[in-house]
């Protein structure tokens, strides 16, 4: 299968990938996915008191598009109001990464990604 | 010498022409080009005496009557025409047929296609190591099963089927036996002469011959009748009609020859060099080998490196040519078939390799596949959130996962 430049820029040299304190409060965690189906995302955001999202990693189990979109978010993420973060669609990534038309669910695992760890960061910090 | 890349480890898919194969073909795609069934003159005469003679090579490699090959366009027509042929010819015997979970589309895909035409058909499911129970074979056997067919050689795992046993234990019951044989030849020491076995498929480019042909064979004594499935001119005694090929014919006759010839030399030569990727490979932890490793083919390895999804895999040594079981390698998103029914988990499944070695590799090859894949396993694991989970003593098959099916159900349907 032949992947976009971008694809093959991101999966080589991918940004961001890591871990952060998942208990820290600041820290929002998501996880999306299943071995079984061959893709697993672990995204989190670090989120400064201004609300603004400062840090992302991320660690992907999946195939080249999966990782790809995984790096992509975490750079897209950084500097981001948690609404805007909310904002990030599928179809945005699918087109920046111009996956074909079988990838397109790496795009939405990445989305998901994203919700999830949002909703972390904000169940921990709604009490 | 030095290192050629990317380098070619999937002899499994098909194998590189060799060069002494593209020598005998070259004038039957050049001067020689008359037509086998022209009886009028010399043109017709040669290209018949090269045809027989190319029968000849090709029924001494597999033991066998020279009048019991059928030449077709490959393993998957021979295929076709021994189970639809069989089954259709003797229908009125029993409509029941017999196969494995772990044969080749060009098998399953068959048997698919009779059933909708009123057939019935068992699919056994392999042992985990992916041999067949023959006691559970023996129990599948009803009174109306008129066929079984059992590959010789699986095209991922490389593991072989005891089809000795199995043909004695056709032949006791009267139950036609098809073989599929494109990955055993050069591989596996058979000769038709001893095996209950009557009708065996075989192709040419797995084998180091050209694509585009293949061979039925068709036993005489006992006789096995077949419904031919191409109609016109009667070629190939009426079980395959259409001008032969001469040119692919010669090269298939050819490349049997040498492959049987060649075999007592190539196969320790093969073997070292896979023992010795799987022993480099064995030296990283969470490696897994599929299927069992004594009744296997020399050619072929078939691991798991499990937390690393295969088609990533695939595409950070994309400095050899290898294939994956990975869902992400085929259009339907599914793992492997064959490593499924061998009972390995979808995460297993995922994350498998199967390197298939030939004749033009080297041992540098071998070691530089072995140093990358360390190399890229390791790396891929750092960016793996189950390696992660592994490492932290975390249960990765008993974990709770999300609801990755409803994501995947608004996506595919």
């Amino acid at each position: 299968m032949a992947y976009s430049n971008k694809v093959v820029d991101h999966y080589e040299n991918p940004r961001n990938v890591g871990a952060l304190d998942k208990n820290d409060a600041q820290v929002g965690t998501g996880m999306v996915g299943a071995p079984a189906c061959g893709d697993v995302m672990k995204l989190q955001i670090k989120v400064g008191t201004d609300g603004i999202i400062q840090d992302a990693k991320f660690k992907t189990y999946g195939c080249g598009s999966a990782i790809a979109s995984s790096s992509l978010v975490t750079e897209w993420l950084k500097g981001k109001n948690l609404d805007q973060a909310q904002a990030i669609k599928n179809s945005d990534i699918a087109e920046e990464l111009e996956l074909p038309p079988v990838k397109i669910h790496c795009s939405v695992l990445a989305e998901d990604a994203i919700k999830a760890a949002v909703a972390d960061y904000r169940t921990k910090n709604s009490k | 010498m030095t290192l050629q890349l990317p380098i070619y480890l999937d002899s499994a898919a098909t194998t590189k022409l060799d060069p002494r194969v593209l020598e005998k073909m070259m004038p039957f795609l050049t001067n020689e080009f008359g037509n086998p069934a022209s009886r009028s003159h010399g043109f017709g005469w040669s290209a018949e005496a090269a045809v027989e003679h190319a029968r000849e090579q090709v029924a001494s490699a597999v033991g066998c009557d020279s009048k019991e090959i059928v030449w077709t366009s490959g393993a998957t027509e021979s295929i076709n025409l021994a189970v639809k042929g069989a089954a259709l010819f003797y229908q009125d015997k029993g409509k029941h047929l017999i196969t494995v979970k772990t044969e080749h589309k060009a098998t399953l895909d068959t048997m698919r296609e009779l059933e909708r035409i009123g057939f019935e058909v068992t699919y056994l499911t392999p042992e985990t190591d992916g041999l067949l129970d023959l006691t559970k074979l023996a129990a599948a056997i009803r009174p109306d099963t008129i066929l079984i067919s059992v590959m010789y050689v699986n095209n991922e795992i490389g593991v072989v089927q005891d089809v000795a046993a199995i043909g004695n234990l056709c032949r006791e019951k009267g139950i036609i036996f098809h073989v599929d044989a494109a990955q055993a030849v050069g591989k596996v020491k058979f000769s038709l002469a001893d095996l209950n076995v009557d009708l065996m498929s075989f192709s040419a480019h797995k084998v180091y011959g050209p694509k585009g042909i293949g061979v039925l064979y068709v036993r005489r004594k006992p006789r096995v009748r077949l419904q031919p499935l191409i109609h016109g001119g009667g070629h190939e005694r009426g079980f395959r009609s259409g001008t032969l090929p001469t040119h692919q014919i010669v090269g298939m006759g050819a490349a049997f020859e040498l492959a049987t010839q060649e075999m007592a030399s190539e196969l320790p030569r093969i073997k070292y060099l896979r023992d010795k990727l799987l022993a480099g490979l064995q030296q990283m932890e969470e490696v897994y080998l599929n299927g069992d490793l004594e009744h296997r083919v020399a050619h072929n390895l078939n691991v798991s490196f499990n937390y690393v999804e295969g088609e990533s895999l695939m595409m950070a040594v994309k400095d050899i040519a290898v294939s994956s079981g990975s869902a992400c390698t085929s259009a339907s998103l599914e793992p492997s078939y064959v490593l499924r029914a061998l009972g390995r988990n979808d995460e297993l499944a995922h994350s498998s390799i199967r390197f298939s070695i030939s004749r033009f590799n080297t041992e540098e090859e071998i070691d530089y596949t072995v140093k990358l894949l360390q190399e890229k396993v390791t790396k891929l694991r750092e960016l793996s959130p189950l390696w992660e989970m592994y490492k932290d003593g975390i249960d990765v098959a008993n974990f709770e996962w999300s609801s990755h099916d409803t994501q995947r159900d608004v996506i595919l349907h």
